[in-house]
This record gives structure tokens, sequence and C-alpha cells, in this order.
């Protein structure tokens, strides 16, 4: 096994730091607790995010047409049906379908309701659909069906075996298949994928029906062009990232969601400065007269500075450490009681709880270096 | 003739300014020589320990010089001065200032560890130091499981370990009981004065006198003069 070689002093700052336990522990405690909650808000958001902007996760098309109004997916404002064919007549366009998404009641057998989210895709097509893992795609265009989506609400549909059935607006409803998508839905309730004109019989519309043109544009290069021609035609076109953007931002900022995880965030980090620091700074005090001590015998400043460093950047990532496995296993337990607990660690997460370890560590470190080269020597000497 | 180890020429430091200024050392010059342990006695107040941190390269005087061998030490740099005081200097220090979270072996195998020297090596090293002080059997202790007197001599440990060649003892008896307090001292006098090295120690206490080889009064941070101690334990002043 190979040791790594601490040079002598940091091994002497590092056997102060952990031979003092109770310090030590609470340093460790305070800090692993600021990091799992600062993550822990942080995934929260990510996942709401995330589960947000699943529709257009799943679907996975280069650009959504939609009307300039719309703020998130789930919030369509249906376009006419000549919005479809403009769209497709567009230079640089390879083709563009309809797409349906919208919410529905349904019965189920056992006489309960159920709401669930209906996509329906375009029927020549299929464009967007999900993966299979039960039945046959082709059983889409049967007669009354629906494939229902194994994510973490589909237990909401009880019985959903192969040939359930169910009844949505008095009519008859079977499933034909389970897929599987790559994010589930915010809202908690199941979702299924039909064609796009059964979905037009089934679920009562409004004048205009088309929730979204999806379109794929022929070259990377035409999709500026494409966005362009969409604006002077009255209509907003975002590529796939662009309207994860939109979704995000609308949550982060027009729905108190983000201000509210902002604030919870900041709060934990306070918490974890605090804690910390005021630990770290008696911590330092505590030993202060040895430290002089040490500098009477000869340790020079840097290294008194080097030992203080290394002390606050071991208790931190230790702590950071400890919190984000804190958080992935909360979140990892939460997951199996909670199917539908949206909470995902993106490396963004991860950064930006480093990045406020980082903020921690430097000002324990700061008030711990400012109290030690202050120190006189000569103040050891007089007691 | 032994050789001189510390010459100090004109001293003086005061601290605060105007009104508030205190004169803690006035105009003080003496010689030690290696070979030699001397006592810097006097009442609380008079300066000794404002004294002994001039010349051991802790408190810059406001005048005067301190030529340690052949280096006037408030004439070097900040860096040289550490450098200077972790090799040629050992402290004892009144409260010992030993480090609670480690063992004694590792509190003795400080300066060597600031030295940069390897670890394991520098633990060895403090070992045979404490093997000297009489506390091998206790190196892995943490000094607090230790008793006053073995405390003393783990600092006593601490200050050998670099083989300086000054010694600095601050009050060594202060927290010690009147026996525990001259066997020390005794100890010191008998193990660690070398023709190459000299010892300097600051005290009040009036029962370990007769272990000094010169005594050097101070009062109202002047000095007032060196006594010399006799062979029957009495103090002839000079």
């Amino acid at each position: 096994m190979r040791h790594i070689h601490l040079p002598g002093t940091l091994k002497i700052a590092f056997k102060l730091l952990v031979n003092d336990r109770t310090k030590f522990a609470a340093l460790l405690v305070g800090i692993s607790f600021a990091v799992f909650l600062m993550i822990e808000m942080t995934s929260l958001f990510a996942g709401i995010l995330s589960r947000a902007s699943s529709t257009v996760i799943n679907i996975g098309a280069s650009i959504w047409v939609m009307d300039p109004a719309v703020q998130t997916v789930a919030n369509t404002i249906p376009l006419p049906d000549y919005v479809l064919d403009e769209v497709r007549s567009l230079p640089g366009v390879k083709y563009a379908v309809p797409l349906y998404s919208g919410s529905a009641l349904l019965k189920l057998p056992d006489g309960t309701y159920q709401a669930a989210n209906v996509i329906g895709l375009d029927d020549s097509s299929l464009f967007g659909r999900p993966e299979i893992s039960a039945g046959k795609i082709e059983d889409i265009f049967a007669e009354n069906a629906f494939i229902a989506v194994d994510d973490s609400e589909f237990y909401k549909l009880k019985d959903a075996r192969i040939g359930a059935e169910f009844e949505l607006n008095d009519h008859r409803g079977v499933i034909v298949g389970v897929a599987h998508v790559a994010s589930s839905g915010l809202f908690g309730v199941p979702t299924l994928y039909t064609t796009y004109y059964r979905a037009l019989q089934y679920i009562p519309n409004t004048r205009y029906t088309i929730s979204y043109v999806l379109v794929e544009p022929k070259s990377a290069a035409d999709v500026a062009n494409i966005q362009r021609l969409v604006k002077e035609a009255g209509y907003l076109a975002l590529t796939k990232d662009e309207f994860i953007d939109q979704i995000s931002r609308f949550y982060k900022y027009q729905t108190g969601i983000g201000t509210n995880m902002l604030i919870m965030t900041l709060i934990s980090f306070v918490i974890g400065l605090s804690i910390s620091g005021q630990t770290f700074y008696t911590f330092i005090l505590e030993n202060i007269e040895k430290f002089g001590a040490l500098k009477a015998i000869g340790a020079k400043g840097r290294e008194l500075v080097s030992m203080i460093l290394f002390q606050a950047a071991f208790v931190s990532l230790t702590g950071y450490g400890f919190g984000v496995g804190l958080c992935a296993l909360v979140i990892w337990l939460a997951r199996l009681y909670l199917p539908d607990y949206a909470a995902t660690i993106t490396f963004g997460n991860l950064a930006l709880a480093f990045a406020m370890v980082v903020i921690i560590a430097s000002f324990s470190s700061y008030i711990g270096v400012r109290k030690v080269l202050k120190i006189e020597p000569f103040d050891i000497f007089r007691g | 003739m032994s050789k001189c180890a510390i010459k100090a020429v004109g001293l003086n430091k005061w601290f605060g300014e105007g009104e508030a200024r205190t004169q803690a050392v006035k105009d003080v010059s003496f010689e030690v020589n290696f070979g030699e342990m001397l006592y810097v006695v006097g009442p609380s107040g008079s300066g000794k320990t404002t004294m002994l941190s001039i010349i051991s390269g802790i408190l810059r005087p406001n005048s005067g010089s301190v030529m340690v061998e052949d280096t006037d030490i408030w004439n070097i740099g900040n860096d040289q001065l550490a450098e200077f005081r972790l090799h040629k200097i050992g402290f004892v220090f009144q409260d010992y200032h030993l480090f609670p979270r480690l063992t004694t072996v590792e509190n003795v195998a400080i300066p060597l560890i600031l030295q940069h020297r390897p670890w394991d090596e520098a633990i060895a090293e403090a070992e045979k130091d404490l093997e000297i002080v009489g506390l091998k059997a206790r190196a892995q202790l943490a000094p607090v499981k230790l008793s006053g007197g073995e405390q003393q001599r783990v600092a006593i440990a601490r200050a050998i370990v670099s083989r300086p060649d000054i010694l600095i003892l601050d009050e060594p008896t202060a927290s010690l009981d009147g026996d525990t307090g001259r066997n020390i001292v005794q100890f010191v006098r008998e193990h660690m004065l070398t023709p190459e090295r000299c010892i300097l120690i600051v005290t009040h206490d009036s029962r370990i006198y007769e272990f000094a080889d010169r005594i050097m009064r101070m009062e109202d941070g002047k000095l007032a003069g060196f006594d010399k101690q006799s062979a029957k334990g009495n103090l002839d002043a000079q």
C-alpha cells in the first residue's frame, strides 16, 4: 500500500486537527450538513427543471414551432393547421410534423378517475415515439390504442398491462404497449401516447388543434434561417435546448420556486459558513499560543499559513465528500419510497456546492491566518 | 578563556508612545560565554523577559545590537531570523507550550520537523533526547498525561533536540514544587551545559541560584550588576 508523504509541518497540522476529535467532528458535521443541504436544494430544483422539460426531452425534436406566448411545454397554445403547411414549405426544412400535447381524465376499470398527459404523435411518421418495452409500436394504429409510459407515475394507471381498458371522455381506450422514456413528467400524472388524430377525436379541443410543429432541419446551418422565417410568420421556433432553457427560466423566475430554492441554498451556505467559521476560529484560538510557540521556535509565517490552509482544506474537502455522499444516499432512499421524487445531482450542483465550500474554507482559514500571523512570539514569553 | 557566545550592546526597548511610553530595557550591555550558565534575575517588571526576547531574536530592540557568534541578529531578514532561532536557540517556555494533541515524542521532534528533517528521522532523534531526560517510556503519551516536572523535561528535550548553541529557560521552576524545580535545574546544569553551549535562565527563584555561574540583576529595565556564585552557594557582588 502506498502512503501519501506529507511534509512534516502538514503532518503536525493534520494531527492537531483530527486529534481534537470534538472540534473535528463539529467541523465535519457543519460542513457536511451545509453541503448536503446545498446539493439537496439545488438537486431538487434541477430535478424539477428536468421534469418540467420532460416532453421536450422525450420527443427529442430538433426544432419546436409554437405560439410566441408559450412559456412551458405543458401550457400549449394551439396553432392553426396552416402553420404546419407553412413550416413544411420553408427552405431548409427536411420535414415537419404536428404534435398534440394535452391532458385528459381517465376513468379506470375500478371506477376511479385519474388525470393523464396524452401525447398525440404524427400518424404517418410517429415522430417522437417512445422506446417500447412491451408490445409493438405498430399496434398504436389499432382501434382505441394507447401506449402507456412506464415511469414513476405508471402505477397510478392501476393494472396497466397490455389489453387493459379505460374510458376517456366516453371513449374506450385500450393499452396496446408499454414504453420507457428518458424523463418522467413534473406534475405527477401518467403519460399515454397515441396517434395525433386519435388524440383529437378523444379529447375535446379548441378551434385550432396543433400543440407544436416539430421540425427537422436539413442541416444545422439551416436552423437560424428557419427560426428567422418562422418569426416573420408570427410564430416562434426554438431549438430543443432553447426550449428547455425557456422552460427553466420560467420556473426559475416566474414561479417563485427558483427564488425559494436559492434562498434555501443561501441559508444552507450561511449555516455552513457560521458553523465551520466559528468552530475553526475557536480551534485556532485554542491553539494560538502553540502557534506562537512554533513561531518562537523558528516556524516561518508561510509555514504556519500553509498549516492552517491545509487544515481548512482537509476538513472542507472531507466535509464536502461526506455531504455529497449523504445527499446521494438520501436521494436514493427517497426514490425507493417516493417514485416521483424529483431530485437530480448534476455536475452544476456539485460545482456550486464545491465553490461554496471553497468560500467557507477560505473564510475559515482567513480568520485563522489573520489571528496566527498577528500573534507575537514575545506574547508567549510574557505568558 | 571561553569564546563569547552573545554580545549585547546598548539595548533599549520601549513600548507605547508619548505619555504612555514605557521603557522596558534601558541601555543594557553584557556578554555571555559558551560553557556558561547565566541567570537573569530581578523583580517583576524589571525587563528580564523583554531583554531575553531581544537577545533570542524574538523582539526587535529600538536601539542597540545583539551579536551571536559573528551574526548581528537584528540586521538580518525575518526568514533568516527564524532560521537563526530554529538552529541556534532552544526555548523552554514558562508554560511549556506543549501540543496536547500530539504525543510526547512528536512534541519533542517539532524543531527537527521545522528544519524539514524526514518525519521518521525526527521522531527517532526525539526519542533519543527523551531518553536523556528519562522519559522514553512515556514517548507515546499525550503531554497532558505527564506530571508538571515531566512536562518540563519534555520541554527541555524539545529545546535541545536541534542541538542549539544557546538554551533559554524562562522561569523553569515557576510551576514546580521546590524539590522538582531544583532537580530540573540541576539536571540542566549537569546534562545540557557543554563547552559549546551557554544557558540563560530567567528566574526569581533564589533556591536555584547555586547552579548559576553568574547572576545578572536587572532593576527598572537597567542592568543593576552581576553576582558571581561562590563555592558555598553565596552570592558575591561583582
